[in-house]
């Protein structure tokens, strides 16, 4: 078997209000103030394969994004660490540490404020290489033309600022910048979200294509099922910090196990699915900030028992290849 | 049986110092009392003036040029502000994709609610009170006698688009118009959204507009479905025939860049290009341009034909009576 390009262990991201002044006086007064964590991801262990597409979904709040920036080097964790080639990425000497920064890249969600509307183009996707010696000075503008060919882009408006750019254009440009360092591993954020129908198709493709040409490995994060089902090798599901499901793209749509996982397919909607009438699952997702104890779902769960609401499920492997994190699975 | 709303040539224009842009340009269609109808297409393509239009909603530099809009018969174009304004709120609503857009961030539920049912009625304050009780509970919110208390800001997203829906049901209205009401909600939270509207709709006998980008969306929700492209309807009829059978080559080409799981990881059918520049449309087809069928016939504006009962379609090479897809 081969080893996985990257890993996450334990990776755990909590975010911490400390106290005001007026909330340590109550606090020495008798109050009961304590400081407001949100656990934003907890202990969550991934493994990914070189050239597999891992597709992360999770709704508002779930973390995904968080362990996504986690990943791409953005936000050090808590607790527990990424390994990137069998490394630890916190425990690497400088040299390495940069090396792995660069050969990780992320493209992120909004192509309106990742870009700096005062940089034209080509410096946006030029300056890293030359700044890490990929590229010299003399052969940048040929290497850049190179890239915004690649990504679809017309090489001949590269003096161009961002904003006289669409916006499918604008995530090209952003892509772009991220091939331009020579990554092996691409952090996907809810990159085509922001687009129209008919662009997204034209990025999805994009992704298809190089992932194909360049050999790139992908953590494509999404709330879209459909986006990650047709790009995706393996799916993993988040619910409120933690891993609630993680399977081959075909076993997940086919037979999902969890019933969160059950709920979100569902409710997802489709084209092939019309006027339906059904019962969609109650509540809400609880608060972060006060997660119910046990299994974090089963205050919406319909087969949750009294077992769901005071232990954990720690997430098992229940086939080959599928890891679930339910107590329904212990009977 | 007569039309709840029934839209015929609408042109709306804005004029802008850069030069005329024809938002909406020769918009048709009906709605039945309780049918729901998905309103289509990308940014720019006029769907969301069309739900301001019928609202009455466009102000300067942006103006209906022409065309007629009947609610029930009466013609709200050139209608005066003071019938608009009884209008609205009462016998047709609103939603729309923000709801902190429809709610006072420093007023209480229960004071906007109240405020929204006598704004068109002489009912009493208490029964009043009641009735928004009652809205809040029949669009599937827990404990609504204390939520009638609360702040907007004490809710959650889902919670207030939910109490921005109650208040668009709050005086019966003959039509809702929805603009992208589910966008900027989780999965889980659109579904149970989309369930409530869809049986208050059945139940009341309210015609609903869907306007949405999202194909899938109004797959789950909608009747009948209308797609924009720069604004026109280029093709409109029943969901199913629509979506199964499409005519347009770009209801095509919108279906084909849907990821669906029979085409798992092949490529996706793209548009090539871009929505056209809105201050300078081509003549003739919109589509033109990006279209795979086009010819010379194209550079005349095609018509609207009716290939099939009940499915209309603006092109002059519909996909036809082949099975296209």
């Amino acid at each position: 078997m081969t080893a996985p390009i990257l890993e996450t262990r334990n990776a755990t991201k909590r975010f911490s209000k400390s106290l005001d002044f007026a909330a340590r006086l109550a606090r020495r007064m008798g109050a009961n103030v304590s400081e407001e964590t949100v656990h934003a991801v907890d202990g969550v262990d991934l493994a990914i394969l070189p050239g597999e597409v891992v597709g992360l979904v999770g709704e508002s709040g779930c973390g995904k994004s968080t362990l996504g920036r986690m990943v791409a080097g953005i936000l050090p964790p808590t607790e527990g660490s990424i390994v990137f080639e069998g490394a630890d990425i916190a425990a690497m000497d400088a040299k390495a540490a940069r090396k792995a920064a660069l050969e990780i890249q992320m493209i992120f969600q909004d192509p309106f404020a990742s870009l700096n509307p005062r940089m034209r183009v080509d410096q946006i996707i030029g300056e890293a290489p030359l700044f890490h010696g990929i590229v010299s000075r003399t052969d940048l503008s040929d290497y850049v033309d190179d890239i915004m060919r690649r990504t679809g882009l017309d090489p001949s408006l590269k003096r161009r600022y961002p904003h006289q750019f669409s916006g499918g254009q604008r995530q090209r440009i952003g892509i772009a910048r991220a091939l331009a360092v020579k990554p092996r591993f691409l952090v996907c954020d809810e990159a085509i979200a922001a687009l129209d129908v008919s662009i997204q198709a034209q990025v999805i493709n994009l992704f298809v294509d190089l992932r194909e040409e360049l050999d790139l490995t992908y953590l494509f994060i999404s709330h879209d099922l459909s986006v990650v089902e047709h790009i995706s090798d393996r799916v993993v599901i988040m619910y409120l910090g933690r891993v609630v499901e993680s399977a081959p793209i075909a076993d997940i749509f086919d037979a999902p196990n969890h019933p969160y996982t059950v709920a979100l397919l569902n409710e997802a909607p489709r084209l092939d699915q019309r006027r339906r009438a059904f019962e969609p699952v109650k509540g809400e997702i609880p608060s972060p900030l006060d997660p119910p104890p046990g299994c974090h779902f089963h205050p919406r769960c319909p087969h949750a028992h009294a077992r769901c609401s005071s232990e954990r499920p720690a997430l098992r492997e229940i086939a080959p290849g599928r890891m679930s994190a339910c107590h329904l699975n212990d009977e | 049986m007569t039309a709840t709303l029934s839209v015929t040539g609408l042109h709306t224009h804005f004029f802008t110092r850069a030069g005329v842009v024809k938002a909406v340009d020769g918009v048709d269609f009906q709605i039945a009392p309780g049918e729901v109808m998905g309103l289509v297409g990308e940014s720019g393509s006029g769907k969301s003036i069309t739900g301001f239009s019928i609202m009455g909603l466009i102000d300067d530099p942006g103006r209906i040029v022409s065309g007629s809009i009947r609610l029930k018969g009466e013609e709200l174009v050139g209608a005066s502000d003071e019938a608009m304004r009884a209008i609205r709120g009462n016998r047709i609503a609103m939603i729309f994709q923000d709801p902190m857009m429809t709610l006072n961030p420093v007023l209480r539920i229960d004071t906007q609610m109240v405020e929204a049912i006598r704004a068109h009625e002489r009912v009493p304050k208490r029964d009043a009170l009641a009735r928004a009780r009652d809205a809040l509970g029949m669009v599937g919110i827990p404990a609504p006698e204390e939520r009638l208390r609360a702040y907007p800001h004490q809710l959650s997203g889902g919670m207030r688009q939910r109490v921005a829906i109650a208040i668009a049901f709050l005086n019966e209205p003959d039509l809702i118009i929805a603009d992208e009401p589910t966008t900027a909600l989780d999965v889980t939270i659109q579904s149970q959204i989309i369930h409530e509207a869809q049986s208050l709709c059945k139940r009341t006998g309210t015609a609903l507009v869907w306007i949405t980008h999202d194909l899938a969306v109004v797959a789950g929700i909608a009747d009948r479905i209308a797609v924009m492209y720069a604004g026109r309807i280029v093709e409109a009829g029943g969901i199913d025939a629509v979506i199964d059978t499409p005519l347009h080559p770009y209801t095509v080409g919108l279906l084909g860049s849907v990821p669906t799981s029979n085409r798992r990881g092949e490529r996706l059918t793209q548009i090539p290009g871009m929505p056209p520049n809105v201050l300078n449309l081509p003549e003739g087809c919109a589509f033109r341009e990006r279209c795979p069928r086009a010819a010379a016939a194209c550079h005349a504006q095609p018509p609207i034909a009716e290939p099939r009962a009940g499915q209309v379609v603006r092109c002059f090479h519909p996909h036809g009576q082949e099975a296209s897809r």
